[in-house]
């Protein structure tokens, strides 16, 4: 498949305004092209609302909604949705169409040719590891929890969108799906280059997705950084909180052994230490060397040495963590 | 046993089958009557109650009102429906009773039509929308083909209630099976009597039968799948 750029997506002020609640205050923020921007935060902290914003489903009361610099509010709500793919959690696939039909649903608004619709259907169902031959004549009803999950994010990125807009989709899946979905995710995403924006209230998964997080609470914008940076720096106690106690090992998992800084490797320290990949995470490193008792372990790119890594060494990585 | 005996008897006359007073054409002009009355409103109800059901909106006002409909009796609708007639110039039998039969059938399809519209899940409804759906797609291959069979028994509700009460046509001189009834009446002719209460109570079980087979085929394909 070809590469495709996904938009850039900038909010500038977008407010929105229920008589004299406000639900969204002044938030502005910039997704770069092709990366997944997290919006968390506890419930009722305002993010569904900014995500229906970017779509339109809801209208912001003031500010401006940019996508690749064109101001969405200037165009037509039907038109701006077929060109934005849309996921929501009960994934509300039409029960009554066949997985086919769900997904071929924006390319038939658009008025593809058949045959061009009837290729992207197949296609997208190998993506998502549906066998179109078995799978394209079943119903919803027919589908497993994931299955429909699947089923409904091929059907957002169906017509190419540049971004995609996401509402919790792996939230009603159990947690071994959950994971393995968002892998498949993730590498769709990084295949395709899709812009998108992923609402969730699971800080595990807003860390493990976002390229960028948001975190908002009560309406409010408190941080928007990097995931690493979050976990390192937490704007505040809130942020701190909600990141949780464990950021520190948190902050690990994103980290790899081929990342960090090693020391010389001394043989005769290393005897018996197990040898770490230079992709493993750090937290996975820390497993393995705690498990083997190991104050120190080598980390080998393929069969070069890089170095050693020890318990000293991740306890500073995890110190620098801590708030001053 | 004489009043079975009598009802089969006249039921067996050839004559009784025959010509412009017989079975087949009261039948036929009954189903008429119904049909038209239940068309005219089909037409007058559902935009009306598919739009508030799509919107959302008065649609507990729209109930309301509908069901003044339900709470007016036939006989005074009958006999407005006459005076209107008369007035506008079309005359006995025919347009009385559709003016008495419509507001009867009105109540049942906005409800139905209303409730199954509202019924389809709301999620199923903003993930249209959020993809593109103008509010008619919506409308017309989302939460129409969902509610299909939630609309339809409205009808059949609607269309059992006309064809029971069309009986009354025959009061302001109209055709149909009533004939058999007010005629019978009438002339205590109880076997007549008998044979037209007989035919309306099959006629209205036959209505109420086809429109469950029609309901039951109507519900889509992928919510009939065994899980």
């Amino acid at each position: 498949m070809a590469e495709r750029a996904g938009a850039t997506v900038e909010l500038r002020e977008v407010t929105k305004r229920y008589g004299d609640t406000v639900a969204v205050d002044r938030l502005s923020f910039t997704v770069p092209a092709g990366r997944i921007c997290v919006l968390v935060g506890p419930s009722g902290c305002g993010k569904t609302t900014s995500l229906r914003m970017v779509n339109r489903l809801i209208e912001p009361s003031s500010g401006e909604i940019l996508i690749d610099g064109q101001n969405v509010l200037a165009d037509d709500p039907t038109q701006l949705r077929r060109r934005i793919g849309y996921v929501i959690q009960q994934t509300g696939l039409f029960p009554h169409q066949t997985v086919a039909e769900n997904i071929a649903t924006v390319p038939r608004l658009l008025g593809w040719p058949k045959e061009r619709i009837q290729a992207r259907v197949d296609e997208l169902m190998k993506l998502i590891g549906l066998d179109p031959e078995r799978m394209r004549r079943r119903y919803p009803a027919q589908l497993s929890g994931g299955e429909r999950q699947r089923v409904g994010v091929a059907r957002a990125m169906a017509a190419e969108p540049p971004l995609m807009l996401m509402d919790e989709p792996f939230a009603a899946v159990d947690p071994i799906v959950r994971e393995r979905l968002q892998n498949e995710f993730l590498r769709l995403q990084r295949a395709q280059g899709i812009t998108v924006i992923f609402v969730t209230h699971d800080i595990d998964e807003a860390i493990k997705l976002g390229d960028r997080v948001a975190v908002m609470r009560l309406g409010h914008l408190v941080q928007y950084a990097p995931p690493a940076e979050l976990l390192a720096h937490p704007a505040d106690d809130f942020v701190a909180q909600f990141v949780g106690s464990d950021r520190g090992l948190k902050r690990l998992s994103l980290l790899t052994v081929g990342g960090v800084e090693l020391a010389p490797v001394d043989r005769a320290k290393l005897d018996g230490a197990p040898v770490l990949p230079s992709s493993m995470s750090l937290r996975d490193a820390l497993a393995v060397m705690l498990s083997s008792e190991a104050q120190e372990a080598p980390v080998m790119d393929g069969d070069r040495y890089l170095g050693a890594l020890s318990l000293q060494q991740i306890g500073r990585i995890l110190r620098v963590d801590e708030p001053a | 046993m004489t009043a079975l005996g009598d009802l089969v008897r006249w039921l067996s006359d050839p004559a009784n089958w025959q010509g412009s007073h017989g079975i087949p054409v009261r039948v036929l002009e009954h189903i008429e009557l119904s049909g038209f009355s239940v068309l005219v409103a089909l037409v007058i109800a559902m935009p009306i109650a598919l739009y508030l059901g799509h919107t959302g909106r008065a649609g507990f006002i729209a109930i309301n009102v509908a069901n003044i409909g339900r709470a007016l009796p036939s006989l005074a609708l009958l006999a407005f429906g006459l005076v209107i007639a008369i007035s506008l110039g079309l005359g006995l039998g025919f347009w009385p009773t559709v003016f008495a039969l419509v507001p009867l059938a009105i109540p049942p399809i906005v409800t139905n039509a209303y409730v199954a519209i509202r019924e389809v899940d709301r999620d199923i409804v903003e993930a249209a929308r959020g993809m593109g759906l103008s509010e008619g797609q919506i409308l017309r291959s989302i939460e129409i083909p969902l509610g299909l069979p939630v609309i339809l028994s409205g009808i059949r509700t609607a269309a059992v209630n006309v064809v029971a009460t069309a009986t009354l046509g025959a009061l302001v001189a109209g055709g149909a099976l009533g004939r058999f009834i007010v005629d019978g009446l009438a002339l205590q002719e109880y076997d007549q009597l008998m044979a037209g209460a007989l035919l309306v109570a099959l006629l209205a079980v036959a209505t109420e039968v086809s429109f469950g087979a029609l309901e039951r085929a109507t519900v889509p394909a992928g919510m009939r799948v065994v899980r």
